[in-house]
């Protein structure tokens, strides 16, 4: 078998994906927190405040990544919910689960920071234009995967159905991303473009560019985190668990 | 690949490309439904039904803000390059209103006068430091740029 496929195999596998996991976890958790850190010194202390906003407009450096995350995390819970109906793969069931509360807390986090910035910038806490309303609706996906998850009883059968439901939920990312360019909103254009100059100075782009980054680092941490524990109480009684619950014992 | 996984690989395609379909249709259908606001142009063409509420939206003609003394009243007139509308206001206006800052406003046709129950300040997406606004104000002064393009300084 290819080396590659073969370590794919491998890493689906509960009890290397935990070792693995255990080890890449404190690193994950030390890049998250450096980044987070210079990011929001670089962004609350050291970039220049915007010609118009003043000091108000530094919300954008928790705002803005958090919008992102929300996309990433839930195209990381749709795919994995693919692989999970098609393949059956334990691993992405539980990596899909354990992803969407960490997406849910991105989300509501990028809506409560854009209401709090509405307020004196805009005139407004909330309006019901096309960005804002599809964001809610991603909460919404958010909450009913985990929702459906935990009304079902047996685990597996419960991952299967909520990863249905994230994966038709996928349409709406598409939406959120371009509802700014499809429709006349409140909510201004992007102004960091994949593709061309962005619309913002360079001292104000790299600890917007640090946090995006540190936020992934997060998201790694936290899911991994999460998995471990999920997968720990999926395969109890397994003879694997069963050998690392007795490594722990004479410590507790 | 064994024939029950591409069995589910097929269905699961199938329908994530029948939820697209659906979903890029519903988003083609909402295209002319969901308009957010009008403009004066608009407006004036009789796009809008008589007594309907609905949002304006525009640029704060400079020169045109007019504050009563005594209240918190405001007169402004809002354009889009084409035509322009007198908007009466009252009550707290958001901090990113200004001469020439894009605004929407919530109310109705009265007579030729929009009286606007809500104004909201529409931000762009550009971010500017203080320092980079000044210098590139001192040189449109300087190479005598018009007005409208200037970028403003608080």
């Amino acid at each position: 078998m290819n080396p590659l496929l073969l370590w794919f195999h491998k890493l689906g596998s509960p009890p290397y994906f935990y070792r693995l996991a255990g080890r890449l976890l404190p690193w994950l958790w030390a890049l998250a927190l450096a980044g987070l850190a210079l990011g929001l010194y670089g962004g609350l202390f050291v970039a220049p405040r915007d010609y118009q906003q003043g000091d108000a407009f530094r919300i954008i450096f928790v705002h803005v990544p958090c919008a992102w995350m929300s996309l990433f995390v839930y195209f990381f819970m749709a795919a994995n919910g693919f692989i999970a109906l098609v393949w059956r793969i334990k691993l992405s069931e539980t990596l899909a689960m354990a992803a969407a509360p960490i997406g849910a807390a991105f989300t509501f986090i990028c809506l409560a920071t854009g209401s709090i910035w509405g307020k004196p910038m805009w005139g407004t806490w909330w309006t019901w234009d096309a960005r804002l309303t599809s964001e809610l609706v991603l909460l919404f996906l958010y909450l009913g995967v985990i929702g459906l998850y935990h009304a079902i009883e047996d685990r597996r059968q419960a991952a299967r159905a909520a990863a249905f439901l994230a994966l038709i939920g996928i349409v709406n990312l598409p939406i959120v991303h371009f509802s700014v360019n499809w429709w006349n909103t409140l909510h201004q254009g992007s102004t960091v473009k994949l593709f061309g100059p962005s619309l913002i100075d360079a001292r104000m782009l790299w600890p917007l560019l640090t946090m995006a980054v540190a936020t992934k680092f997060l998201f790694a941490a936290s899911l991994l985190s999460r998995a471990r524990v999920d997968l720990l109480e999926l395969e109890s009684g397994k003879d694997w668990v069963r050998q690392i619950a007795l490594a722990e014992e004479p410590r507790a | 690949m064994n024939p029950t996984r591409k069995r589910r690989l097929i269905v699961v395609s199938l329908i994530l490309g029948a939820v697209g379909i659906a979903a890029t249709l519903t988003v083609f259908a909402l295209q002319q439904n969901m308009t957010y606001l009008y403009t004066p142009v608009e407006v004036l063409g009789g796009k809008v039904p008589a007594d309907a509420r609905f949002r304006l939206g525009g640029m704060v003609k400079a020169g045109s803000i007019e504050r009563a003394s005594d209240s918190l009243r405001i007169g402004f007139t809002v354009t889009d390059g084409d035509a322009e509308m007198p908007v009466e206001y009252t009550g707290i206006l958001p901090d990113l209103f200004r001469e020439k800052q894009s605004v929407i406003a919530t109310g109705t046709m009265q007579g030729n006068r929009f009286v606007a129950s809500e104004v909201l300040a529409k931000h762009d997406e550009n971010y500017v430091p203080r320092d980079v606004a000044e210098a590139m104000a001192n040189a449109h002064k300087k190479h005598a740029v018009p007005e409208a393009a200037k970028p403003e300084a608080k």
